[in-house]
């Protein structure tokens, strides 16, 4: 899921610095409540040092960190180092196929007080249960759909713009087999991880040659593009367009038209083995307290919050505040576990419109 | 500091052959570290059906070199890839022979050796950099529109970004110092009596061009070429930033089956497919030149 690593890296960016002090910064205990070991992507929310000193002040609980670079590796690792973790940031498309495997522990939401907090369309995700029980905390989300120039944005709420004459030429796609797939499927009512109709998927894709300008492949090239005036219509990532706007300044308005949009949902669980589960919970309960997140979207920059009082507390002139509208969070069809040829298949497919474009 | 008299050990002496193997041996323990093991690694992984790692059951399978005709819009793909060689490197010999031919003969001193800094100035520039600032000079009402209204006030766009063309231009300024070097040590080595026997036999400034200097430098030339033709190929950076949707290579799209499909044997297998269309290429120009240059 090259989305996921590319949010990451720009939250790594930030927050690296950060997070270089992360393990010093938490040594020093008040009292030796305990230790946790939390497996995540480096420089993303759970390693920010004045975070994990305030826990350790309130709690006692000194919190360490391992890292991993992919989905796949943390699976690994969770698979192969059993006893070794106590919290695990998982991409919930990845959390019911992990529960299966006897990996997770089944969270009980009495001991995780923020939890009522959580919107219950999140909090209750299909994506965290497996046979019945709810094996992740909702934590940060995020969506992909239409990012559009804001003189052209009045009236737009279909994908169908992408297709419109006045588009010839103005639009630019984003260059990921899995969103561009899943924007043809929710434009043809199809699920975007196993659209029933691949042809007609394909075919959607393909009509949309004599608009398509360019396809992007990172925030920074779409950012540039876009302020020379290059586009005026694209399949943009809803955290970088708050970001277009708030740090470049861009007249980028993102847009969940009535098809839908393709959503990620990270969640927190605990791992089966976890030495020190009731410490791994009331972390998982600071990281989803407003009082976390606020400080570090309005500091480093963050996703959307799972928690509902905790985006109520954002500034109300925060861009990700703005552009994450808990109501789009109904038309939202969230990533899920995809086998191994079905990947292949959505390549091959991007491939086959991509050389179309070009031809 | 002065060396401590009589305390040096007599040199021992070595054979020649050793010293050769002594001299030799780290370049080819990297270039079998750095080049030959990978390269192995991958011939490998291009007949197994997925890449070995973690848990996954790997198995012997041909049907990577079959994709040419299980993909048919590859191939489309690929001729596309062999123009942009192509034109390339026919842009590079085009400019870079004239640039060698007045290095090497119209300019001395001081000026020849400014002339080469600002030859090999791309080398040392990145890469991405040079990509970039090429997409502000060639963009609808970039430098270049700005340049020619100077001139010409109500001159049409360009817009030359996001096309065969602007691939073209991005590569040709990668690759041109190739070409230069390569033809530049050719020509240079053009004795002046040489030519100077043509011209008082009557030759004309053409005649001398096509008969004497071009066959003299063809070995620059062919150098050259193959040194731009096989990385452009495989090109993926130019193609992907200035190409826009023009930019699908068979470099794009080996770059996509390792970084979004995890489908390292097929990637590996589209380049070894490459790797042979492009000797095949080679080995019939060779014979076809060396016929020519023989007949002449």
């Amino acid at each position: 899921m090259r989305t996921l690593v590319d949010r990451r890296r720009f939250n790594l960016m930030l927050g690296a610095g950060v997070a270089a002090g992360a393990l010093g910064a938490a040594m020093p205990r008040a009292r030796a409540a305990g230790k946790i070991t939390v497996l995540n992507w480096q420089g993303y929310g759970t390693d920010e040092a004045w975070a994990l000193k305030l826990f350790a002040e309130q709690t006692g609980i000194e919190v360490v960190h391992d890292n991993y670079n992919s989905e796949q590796e943390m699976f690994t690792k969770l698979r192969t180092n059993p006893g070794a973790y106590d919290v695990v940031v998982i991409n919930s498309a990845w959390t019911s196929r992990i529960a299966e495997e006897g990996l997770l522990e089944p969270i009980d939401f009495a001991t995780v007080p923020n939890a009522v907090d959580l919107d219950p369309l999140l909090k209750d995700s299909g994506n965290f249960v497996f046979d019945g029980k709810t094996y992740g905390v909702a934590w940060v989300w995020g969506m992909n759909a239409l990012g559009v120039r804001k003189d052209k944005a009045a009236g737009v709420d279909s994908y169908d713009v992408l297709l419109a004459p006045e588009s010839a030429d103005r639009v630019a796609l984003f260059d990921d087999a899995i969103t561009e797939i899943g924007i043809a499927a929710l434009m043809l009512g199809q699920k975007i991880d196993d659209p029933s109709d691949m042809p007609a998927v394909i075919d959607k894709l393909k009509a949309m040659k004599p608009s398509v300008k360019l396809i992007w492949s990172s925030e920074d090239q779409w950012n540039k593009a876009f302020s020379a005036g290059e586009f005026d219509y694209s399949i943009y990532w809803s955290g970088a367009a708050g970001r277009s706007q708030k740090a470049f300044n861009l007249p980028v308005e993102f847009i969940v038209p009535k098809e839908g949009a393709i959503g990620w949902l990270d969640g927190l669980s605990v791992p089966a083995s976890a030495p020190n589960k009731a410490e791994a919970v009331s972390f998982i309960n600071w990281m989803i307290d407003p009082a976390f997140y606020v400080k570090w979207a309005t500091d480093v920059g963050a996703p959307a919050s799972a928690n509902t009082k905790a985006m109520d507390e954002l500034p109300a002139d925060d861009p990700q505040k703005l552009i994450h509208k808990t109501e789009y969070l109904k038309q939202l069809q969230f990533m899920s576990p995809m086998p191994d040829e079905r990947r292949q298949a959505f390549v091959d497919a991007w491939e086959e419109v991509k050389a179309f474009y070009a031809s | 500091m002065s060396e401590p008299q009589g305390a040096a050990p007599a040199p021992r002496s070595l054979r020649p052959g050793t010293v050769t193997a002594l001299l030799v041996a780290p370049a080819y323990a990297w270039l079998t570290l750095a080049i030959f093991l990978p390269l192995v690694a991958m011939l490998v992984f291009s007949f197994l059906t997925v890449a070995p790692f973690g848990n996954r059951v790997a198995e012997f399978t041909t049907t990577h070199y079959l994709v040419f005709f299980n993909r048919p819009y590859l191939v489309e793909v690929a001729l596309r890839s062999l123009a942009l060689g192509a034109w390339t490197t026919g842009i590079c010999a085009a400019i870079g022979l004239p640039a060698a031919l007045a290095l090497s003969r119209a300019f001395r001193g001081r000026t020849r050796e400014l002339l080469f800094f600002l030859v090999i100035l791309p080398f040392w520039t990145n890469g991405l950099v040079r990509v970039f600032s090429w997409t502000m000079v060639l963009r609808e009402n970039g430098i270049l529109d700005d340049a020619v209204r100077v001139l010409w006030p109500a001159a049409p766009s360009f817009g030359l970004l996001y096309s065969q063309p602007a691939i073209v231009i991005g590569l040709v300024h990668a690759y041109l110092p190739y070409m230069i070097l390569t033809c530049y040590l050719s020509v240079v080595a053009i004795d002046d009596a040489v030519l100077e026997a043509a011209k008082s036999l009557g030759a004309r400034a053409p005649v001398v061009f096509w008969k004497i200097v071009l066959p003299l430098a063809a070995p620059g030339l062919i150098a050259g070429s193959v040194l731009i033709f096989v990385p452009v190929i495989g090109s993926f950076m130019e193609p992907r930033i200035l190409g826009g949707k023009a930019g699908v290579t068979i470099g794009t799209v080996i770059e996509d089956q390792f970084t979004q499909a995890f489908n390292w044997p097929l990637g590996s297998a589209l380049s070894f497919i490459m790797l042979a269309v492009v000797l095949v290429i080679f080995a019939v120009f060779s014979r076809a030149l060396r016929g020519r240059l023989t007949a002449s």
